[in-house]
């Protein structure tokens, strides 16, 4: 409780540590501050634009993304009708195919029933004359009967 | 622990004596043997363990504050690092707001010296009071208090070393003469009444300094008294008070080291200030 050299002995180490603080603590740790304040700040406003220019490269992707699924679903149906398209024509090709394959068939057929035909008409003539040659025992004059045999062979 | 004294008060006078060196009246020199001795020696002593532990706490502050400003990078700092950043920027807000933004070079390293300094000091206080003191009485040294903060000398040598700063700002910043001016026409502008302003002005400014460091040596001397008082119980009853205290005091000691660098930050504002109020 006693005033003595005490107090002077403690005026004089607070000022040696005030002096040491005011040299070797002070400057370097506030100024370290204010440099990591500044980064700090200068960080914050690169993560605002980097976040920013993710919005933007987020909007263009979705865009291109928009624009790629519009261009696929139109090149799809495109394709779709193409492909029906083809498959139309490919029927029509085949159905005119064998239509004329089927018409073809049929004239080659009409050909044959009539050759067979004249052939049987000609030879019907000529069966008939054998058969009335032989029934009446003489010779048909063929040239005479011409006309009936005609007749006849016509009505085959 | 109260068992080795004859009384209670013994054993309170005990923990509240400082090992002091000094003059005895006889001429030589020695450490003073109790109350008595120390009387005696009056002004020319020098109390040892006060200056021991402050010397030493504040060396600790150096050590860890240095440190921290030689390892200071701008990226992301350690524990302790950040502890020292923290106090520093804690100060420079503070002084910010009061002093504002005029440079000086010392009220920024002055306050921060305060506050961590006069925070270990007190921190001392939550050390049981008997552990150190018993320790050194093994050793063979009588007497010892630890809390340098409980000792005047130390609480008053620094308010006069901020208030012979002030002094100094005053005489720098306003000059000699508007100075002594602001000492003779306030409160009363009257030249009638100068000598009564005078006289008040004076009160006012060493009560400053008084008031400054005997607040805190109060405070402190109270928490410490109040804990050797505690040690008096029997040692089974004592956490019961002593823990709710040193839980009370965890807020005292930093409220009293925050109270100190404020009260400096505002009168070095005071003597800053050049207007008329």
């Amino acid at each position: 409780m006693n005033i003595n050299l005490t107090i002077l002995g403690q005026a004089i180490s607070f000022a040696f540590f005030v002096l040491f603080c005011m040299k070797y603590v002070w400057p370097p740790l506030t100024s370290i501050l204010r440099e990591r304040r500044e980064a700090i700040i200068e960080g914050l406003e690169k993560a605002a634009q980097a976040e920013k220019e993710l919005e933007k490269a987020n909007d263009a992707a979705g865009q291109e993304l928009e624009q790629a699924k519009k261009q696929s679903a139109e090149l799809i149906s495109q394709a779709r009708s193409r492909a029906s398209q083809l498959e139309e024509e490919a029927k029509d090709r085949a159905k005119e195919e064998a239509a004329r394959i089927i018409a073809g068939a049929q004239g080659q057929i009409d050909q044959e029933v009539s050759r067979a035909r004249e052939e049987l008409r000609a030879k019907v003539g000529a069966l008939a004359v054998q058969g009335a040659e032989k029934i009446l025992g003489a010779a048909v004059d063929r040239s005479a009967h011409e006309n009936m045999l005609k007749k006849l062979a016509e009505e085959l | 622990m109260a068992t080795e004294y004859e009384t209670s008060a013994d054993y309170i006078q005990h923990h509240l004596t400082n090992l002091t060196y000094g003059r005895f009246p006889e001429g030589h020199w020695g450490f003073a043997h109790g109350q008595e001795d120390i009387n005696a020696m009056g002004f020319w002593a020098i109390n040892v363990d006060t200056m021991f532990w402050s010397l030493s706490l504040g060396l600790v502050f150096l050590a860890i504050f240095s440190w921290a400003a030689k390892k200071a990078k701008p990226g992301v700092p350690g524990g302790l690092q950040n502890f020292c950043e923290y106090a520093v920027e804690f100060v420079e807000n503070n002084v910010a707001q009061v002093f504002g933004t005029r440079p000086n070079p010392i009220i920024g390293p002055l306050s921060l010296t305060i506050l961590i300094w006069v925070f270990l000091m007190n921190l001392m206080d939550l050390v049981p009071v008997d552990w150190i003191p018993h320790a050194a009485a093994l050793a063979g040294i009588p007497y010892m208090k630890v809390v340098s903060t409980t000792d005047p000398n130390a609480t008053l040598g620094m308010s006069i070393s901020v208030f012979l700063l002030v002094l100094y700002y005053n005489f720098k910043i306003k000059g000699p003469i508007a100075f002594g001016k602001a000492l003779v026409t306030h409160p009363v502008p009257h030249w009638s009444m100068y000598w009564f302003n005078f006289i008040l002005e004076m009160v006012d400014m060493l009560a400053k300094p008084l008031s400054h460091g005997l607040r805190l040596f109060g405070n402190l001397y109270a928490g410490e008294m109040i804990f050797i008082l505690i040690a008096l119980l029997p040692f089974y009853a004592q956490w019961l008070l002593s823990l709710p205290w040193a839980i009370f005091h965890i807020l005292i000691i930093c409220l009293q080291a925050f109270v100190f660098m404020i009260l400096t930050i505002v009168y070095l504002t005071q003597a800053h200030e050049t207007e008329e109020h």
